[in-house]
């Protein structure tokens, strides 16, 4: 299977002039190297603890184990047992611990092994974390990242398949990230860790392993992306489709199709879920006049639902000409059986076949 | 360590089996013992049995409630006294009054209407003081609800805490919280947070934070009989031994999580026959008895910073109030029952019986401080009442370090509303800036 390749027209204009400014070089494009998402994350988070020494990291199975998906690689070797932390198995546990030592000065990273076992430390993630600074007006500082993989995997059923999207992008308080390039992921991390604020951040396991062209300016060791700004991955002018983490690379599978038939497609890479980048939206809209929210998620109270909320009830309004609509993960706890789950989820044909009813083609 | 408890089960089984070891070179004993002579699993290596005996937990009588005064306040055993002065004595003892005072007010004001809810102290006076008295002024505290005294022993004043209570425009809170729920950085006292037992890992944590920053400083949690049945409570003491942090768990067992007793709360030795099990130094103590729980604190500090690992104490109390202003214990507790601890067993009473008979109190004192003391809290009282509340864009500020543009954009919305339907709104009870 291909894997994508990020390409934004817009990125790479904006570098190329760059550079030729740099090297004098008129059109050769400055992209140096491949990077998986993996160790994008995983060069963040290094990069982080070297700058500053009360960043650390801790979950189960993040030290000497490498991380459960690898995404610590080499840092308990690095840094040892002070900053490279294994808890017991109590997400509510560590959860709490890492949170108290947030309040108390450090700067702690914490593993979800996914974000389905987030479920049982909820309440620190909410009510310890998001919600102290304002309850303790400005006292208490929470400046805390919780990460790990997020929504569907493969074959890992209903326990292991949620998106948390919606559920933790709906509390004040919280900043969420859900990255889906390597570019995404270390500058949107980087950032995290730097934030004052607590954030979680929404990886995808499926995109770990996936290696994407990145410049030399994501190498540098001060690649921040802002949290808060979504990015156009494909210009487009017909329609446009928004989506975040693993649900963009449906969304470009989709374009590419539809380009054939000759429909460009913009697709916009949310990045963040809060803050809601929800200007870059309307600027397409206002361009396209149509929109189509993709996500993995389930479709009551979705992400989705809060992007359509925003487009109708407000100016956007006005600039559409047909209804907007969410294209989500079926409404039923993720099936096991390869085929049920590949249904469950939106693919590519899907986007089409919606964007191809809302633009009247057959 | 290890080579060193094998040389000792060697002595022990020369006498005990007459078989031969070597008792001059510890590495040949080692090495001796084969996975025969000792269980080799990786989780437990204590000793092998043949005999099928299950542990009662009924058999064993309890850990022992260490004590320094009588129920009289006579010290029973001299070389406990901690010889506090008297300066520092009395100290305590107008604290503890204090407080006492404060609660009847501030219970009383929400009986009028005057603030939300309170929660009062009665009772346990004498496990915050005697705690609080223990420790640095600058180690960390997270408490649970009830521990004001220690926030008061620190320097608290009765102008902050009716504050807070009243949630006007002097409260460190900005009037974001219900009353009690103090909080001061100054006085390093994490701001209460109502969700039972989530201090105690935060507490772990924070504990860390400082055993990496070397700061010669611990931190102490307090947390009630009920709150150890959370499940943070079991994954906070887990930690905090396995992690090696400097940090004092203070469980304040007074016999009641609202209606339920603590005979229903846990079957066990109460929170004390825990912490052995979590591999920490465990004590149990009278926490009516301020030296005792002085002692305790003071010693488990000492513990915690030198040889960085956690220490549990679990003072015994009675909660002689009612949970909160939400709640009429009379409806699963009898009035005598309350009463017997009021006039048998209170801190208050026993501690000043300890200073009437060395001579540092009299009844002119007591008049004298009672009347002073009840001034200064009706004085503040006052105050605090006549206060006006937090400027209405405090409702703004703090969800995040800088105010999102979705906020600001909210707030200036209502600031035009405000300031063009002005008379439609209570502004002059809300302060100006």
């Amino acid at each position: 299977m291909a894997a994508p390749i990020a390409k934004s027209n817009l990125v790479m204009l904006k570098n190329a002039f760059k550079y030729v400014g740099l090297r004098g070089i008129s059109t050769s494009r400055p992209a140096s190297a491949q990077l998986t998402v993996r160790d994008a994350l995983n060069s963040a988070i290094d990069e982080e603890m070297e700058r500053d020494e009360r960043v650390f990291i801790l979950g189960e199975e993040v030290a000497q184990y490498d991380g459960a998906y690898k995404i610590s690689r080499g840092l308990w070797k690095k840094y040892g047992d002070k900053r490279v932390i294994d808890t017991p198995i109590t997400e509510m546990g560590f959860a709490g611990i890492a949170t108290g030592a947030a309040m108390a000065g450090l700067r702690p990273i914490c593993e979800f092994m996914t974000w389905n076992f987030s479920m049982q430390a909820i309440d620190h993630v909410i009510n310890s974390a998001a919600k102290t600074f304002y309850m303790s007006a400005g006292m208490v500082n929470v400046p805390i990242v919780f990460r790990g993989p997020n929504g569907a995997a493969a074959g890992v059923a209903a326990q292991h398949s949620q998106c948390f999207g919606a559920w933790y992008s709906h509390c004040p308080g919280l900043k969420v990230i859900a990255p889906y390039s390597a570019e995404d992921a270390k500058g949107l991390l980087k950032a995290a860790i730097r934030d004052p604020d607590p954030v979680v951040c929404l990886e995808n396991e499926i995109m770990y392993g996936t290696a994407f062209d990145v410049s030399d300016e994501v190498l540098s060791k001060d690649f921040i992306l802002p949290i808060g700004k979504a990015k156009i991955e494909r210009a487009g002018k017909h329609i446009t489709l928004v989506a975040f983490s693993r649900a963009v690379a449906t969304c470009l599978d989709a374009a590419k199709e539809l380009s054939t038939i000759g429909i460009e497609a913009e697709v916009i890479n949310l990045r963040s879920l809060r803050p809601l980048d929800f200007d870059t939206v309307m600027e397409s809209v206002k361009k396209t006049n149509h929109l189509v929210s993709v996500e993995h998620g389930w479709p009551q109270s979705g992400v989705g639902a809060e992007i359509v909320s925003r487009m109708v009830e407000g100016p956007g309004f006005y600039h559409l000409d047909a209804p907007p609509v969410r294209v989500t993960g079926a409404d039923i706890p993720m099936p096991y059986a390869k085929t049920l789950e590949d249904h469950s989820l939106p693919q590519g044909k899907d986007v089409v076949r919606v964007v191809k009813k809302l633009l009247n083609v057959q | 360590m290890l080579p060193i408890r094998l040389a000792c089960y060697g002595l022990r089984s020369v006498a005990a089996n007459c078989k031969r070891i070597n008792i001059g070179a510890l590495s040949q004993i080692t090495r001796k013992f084969s996975s025969d002579e000792r269980p080799q699993f990786p989780g437990s290596r204590s000793q092998w049995t043949e005999k099928l005996e299950f542990i009662r937990p009924d058999l064993y009588d309890g850990i022992p409630v260490y004590r320094v005064m009588d129920r009289k306040g006579k010290v029973i055993d001299p070389s406990q006294d901690p010889q506090l002065s008297q300066e520092m004595v009395i100290k305590m003892y107008k604290c503890m009054t204090q407080l006492n005072t404060m609660d009847r007010i501030l219970y009383e004001s929400q009986r009028q209407g005057r603030i939300s809810f309170y929660m009062t102290n009665y009772g346990e006076e004498g496990t915050h003081i005697g705690s609080a008295a223990a420790l640095d002024p600058k180690d960390l505290i997270f408490g649970q609800y009830r521990e004001a005294g220690t926030l008061m022993w620190r320097g608290f004043t009765l102008d902050q805490f009716m504050n807070q209570c009243y949630g006007n425009m002097e409260d460190g809170g900005k009037g974001k919280q219900m009353p009690v729920h103090y909080g001061s950085k100054d006085l390093n006292f994490v701001t209460i947070s109502s969700p039972l037992g989530t201090q105690m890992p935060q507490a772990v944590g924070a504990a860390y934070s400082y055993k990496r920053a070397q700061n010669g400083l611990c931190v102490m949690c307090y947390f009630g009989e009920g709150t150890s049945s959370e499940g943070d409570a079991h994954a906070a003491l887990n930690f905090s031994a396995t992690l090696d942090c400097p940090v004092i768990f203070f469980c304040r067992n007074n016999g009641y999580a609202i209606s339920t007793p603590s005979k229903e709360q846990y079957r066990g030795d109460g929170i004390a026959g825990r912490g052995p099990a979590y591999g920490m130094l465990t004590i149990r103590v009278d926490g009516n008895d301020v030296f005792a729980v002085y002692n305790a604190t003071a010693k488990a500090r000492q513990v915690a910073l030198n040889e960085m690992r956690p220490v549990l104490i679990e003072a015994m109390t009675y909660r002689i109030g009612h949970h909160s202003t939400s709640d009429d214990s009379t409806a699963y507790r009898s009035v005598d029952e309350v009463r017997y601890w009021d006039e048998r067993d209170h801190p208050i009473s026993r501690l000043r019986n300890y200073m009437l008979s060395k001579g540092w109190w009299g009844d002119v004192q007591e008049k004298e401080w009672k009347e002073n003391c009840k001034r200064q809290v009706m004085t503040a009282f006052a105050r605090a009442e006549k206060k006006l509340k937090p400027n209405w864009k405090e409702i703004f500020t703090d969800v995040y370090h800088e105010m999102p543009s979705h906020i600001t954009e909210q707030l200036k919305q209502m600031e035009e509303h405000v300031q063009k339907y002005a008379e439609h709104y209570p502004l002059k009870n809300f302060s100006k800036d």
